[in-house]
Formats: structure tokens, sequence, C-alpha cells
């Protein structure tokens, strides 16, 4: 016994250490696997509120260059407004789902790690869930993962796991969006099958089968595609219309419908079985 | 004095903290140069204290930095390791001399005090990338981000080092 306590007191900095790494490595690994941990996150009050401090001295030096994007937006809205016929993203409502939007503000960005995330300042005060769109006026960003009142954190698409149903606008071939962690302006477009014809430059927009965000909001063009290993389906590079090195100001989009068409779901594959 | 040093210490870690996550984590140089200032705190931390308490305020340092940047526990791990391995490195470095009661780091070489921070530096950055892209598959990715980023904070480190030089107390 006396032995046991004496190589602990020798030992006792090697097994601090020890304990500490395994409590480190268990969050790393975990959140690797699974799901990022819910407690590490800059979602939680302390880190917000810093984060949003320093946010707000920093926001100035971008509000010529910001409100350049909103106006251009509300000039192509307007647009759309005055002349109907031409509006292509109609498809919206004939599909059933609605979709309400919110605004918010990136308070923390990052891309160069592999799996980057993004937090915003709306949080479930402004009835902000796990699995809701962000987007951007001009595409895609990411899908919010955690969420504290204030805060939410949202998992870019240039992160490793994330993965978003795709397609090529004006076909119906649809593939999943990832990211292969090389270039933060680039992100990868895979599983569209061989026969499909292709050219760089296409449009790439989301496809309506994930529920999170709405059918046809832009993602990138095409920037160069490659048969996979197997030959049978594209790999295609696609370079996003976002800058993602500079977002201030994102919308917020949620499926009024999810719920029901994941328990619908949900419900079909159990009598499948 | 002791409460001196206390003082400056808990300044320090707040410091280091708020300029690691508020300026450096967003640097992006290159698009991916990050450099990890904070590494600075393991280096100027006192010599003589004792070792159990070090590696515990390096864990509250990692684990504070990692709730900032999103990044789970890795600066941690990475922080808590260069912690343990600090006596061994200084050892290697300084020789048998930093265990006498008068040794101090400011009256070692210039050379010396770099090596010391130049390998914090390099064991912090192997443990974080490796852990950060987590594939030895990707060891070349690794070893280069491994050097562009050591030798930014490297270089970092010395300007702060230099700019806030410790008083020959």
């Amino acid at each position: 016994m006396q032995q046991i306590i004496s190589f602990i007191i020798r030992y006792k900095n090697f097994l601090l250490y020890i304990f500490l790494m395994i409590i480190s490595l268990g969050f790393t690994i975990q959140s690797h696997s699974y799901h990022q941990s819910r407690f590490f996150n800059s979602s939680n009050w302390i880190t917000g509120n810093i984060l949003e401090a320093s946010n707000n001295v920093t926001s100035y030096f971008g509000l010529d260059e910001e409100n350049q994007k909103l106006v251009e937006e509300n000039q192509r809205l307007r647009a759309l407004l005055f002349n109907e016929a031409a509006i292509d993203t109609a498809r919206l409502d004939s599909v059933r789902q609605t979709y309400t939007v919110n605004t918010g503000k990136v308070i923390k960005n990052s891309f160069s790690r592999p799996l980057n995330y993004i937090t915003i300042d709306k949080g479930q005060k402004d009835n902000v869930r796990p699995d809701m769109g962000v987007i951007t006026s001009k595409g895609i960003l990411g899908i919010v993962e955690n969420t504290s009142n204030n805060y939410a954190t949202v998992q870019s698409i240039l992160n490793e796991k994330s993965n978003i149903n795709a397609k090529i606008k004006g076909t119906d071939h649809f593939g999943s969006l990832v990211w292969d962690t090389k270039r933060y302006n680039v992100v990868q477009l895979i599983d569209i099958p061989r026969l499909v014809t292709l050219t760089v430059g296409d449009t790439i927009v989301t496809g309506g089968m994930s529920s999170i965000f709405p059918e046809g909001i832009p993602v990138g063009t095409i920037q160069k595609f490659d048969l996979n290993t197997s030959q049978s389906f594209y790999t295609i590079d696609v370079e996003l219309f976002n800058d993602m090195t500079n977002i201030k100001n994102i919308y917020i989009v949620s499926n009024e419908y999810r719920e029901e068409i994941i328990n619908l779901e949900n419900k079909t594959n159990e009598d499948d079985q | 004095m002791i409460s001196n040093s206390y003082f400056l210490n808990v300044v320090r870690f707040v410091l280091l903290v708020l300029v690691q996550v508020l300026v450096f984590n967003r640097l992006n140089f290159f698009g991916f140069i990050n450099p990890m200032v904070y590494v600075l705190f393991l280096y100027w931390y006192p010599i003589k204290e004792n070792r159990a308490a070090f590696i515990g305020l390096s864990f509250l340092l990692g684990i504070s930095i990692d709730f900032f940047s999103d990044t789970m526990a890795i600066h941690t791990a990475s922080t808590i390791t260069i912690a343990y391995m600090r006596p061994a490195i200084m050892r290697f470095v300084f020789g048998v001399n930093f265990e006498f009661q008068s040794f101090k780091l400011s009256n070692s070489t210039r050379i010396q005090q770099i090596a010391f921070l130049t390998l914090l530096i390099i064991v912090h950055h192997l443990v974080f990338f490796t852990l950060e892209i987590f594939s030895l598959a990707n060891f070349l990715l690794i070893l280069k981000k491994v050097l562009a980023n050591g030798v930014a904070t490297l270089i970092l480190c010395l300007l702060f080092g230099s700019l806030f030089s410790m008083r020959k107390e």
C-alpha cells in the first residue's frame, strides 16, 4: 500500500499529465467521430459576449463594403419584384414548403482549418435551432450546429463533416457537396453520374432533398471536373460565389415543415424494417 | 514579491488569451498561417514553481483558447504536452545549470533562449497539427503546416519577447 502511495506521489505530475491528456483527447476524438462537442463551442455566454464586443469594433472597418453588398442585393430583389415573369425561384411556392427567413451577423469566422465553424449573433431567443440553413446574399454558408440563448455556431461548408445536397442548375441531377480541406474558395460536388454532360462554368445550386435549404440557393460555378476512381461518378470542383473570408450579414432559413418531413421519413423507414 | 508574480501571471494569461483569439486567430496569413503566441506564457512562466500547478494552468490556458476557436480540445492537448515536457527541454537546452536556485531565464544567452522557445513551439505545433488533421496519411501537409506556422509563431514570439522583456529582478 505504501509503495502504491509513494509511486503515486513520485509520478504525480506524469499521472496528472496523462489524466488531462485523456480528457482532451476524449473531447477531440468524440467530436471527430460524432458531432461537435456540446461544451467546446464558441456559442456560450462568455465567449459569445467577448467575440461580439470585438466584432462591434471591427465591423466598422468593412461598413462601406457591406452596405454596397446589401444595396446590390436590394437592387436584385427589386428587379425581381418588378419583373415577376423573370423569377426563377418561383418554384419555391410550388413545392409546398414554406421557409421563414431571419437575419443575423457573423461575429466569428474561420476558414483555414479542416473543421471550420462560424459564430453568429442570433440564438434560441430568436428562434434559431440546430439544423437550420444559413445563407448570404450570394450563396450558401452552412448549417446551424449548436445554439445558446443569444448565439449560435454554424458548421461552415468549409468543414470536412459538411455534407449538403446540391444539383446542377436547370437539371435534376443531384449530388453531395463536400470539402477536401485544400482551398477555402473551392468545394467538391460528388456523386454526379457519368452520363451527365458538364461544362466548366455551369452553376451549382442547392437541391430540394435536404429540407434544410430551399431549392435553388446559389452555391458556385464548376471550375473543373474529373471522374472518380471507380470511373462512374464525377468529382466536380466548385468555385464558391461567396468569398468565405469576408462575410458579415447572413440570413437564417428555416423550413416550417422540416419536423413533419423528418417524422414522415422516419416512420417510412421504420415500416420497412 | 510573490503576490506580484501571481498578479503578473494572471494578467499575462488573460492578455495572451485575448490577443490570441481576437487578433492572431484571424490573421490567416497566406490563407493558413495563424501564429500561436500564447506559447509565450509557458516560456515566461517562473521556473521554480510547483509543476502540477503549472500543468493545471496550461490546461486552463489551452481550454480557454479552445472555447473561442471551436477547435475541440487540440489547443489543450498540445499545451499540456509542452507544459509537461518543459523541464526536459530546459535540461536539454541549458544543461544541468537550470536546476540551481540562482538560474534565471534572463541570465542565459540569447541563443539558448531562442533554442528553448523553438523547441517549445515545434513540439506544440507537431501535437497540434497532428490532432487537427488527424491522419498520418497527410504527413507532408502536417509538416508543411508545422514549419510555416512554427516560423511565424517564433518570429512573433521573439518580437513580443523583446517588446515586453522581463525586467531583471
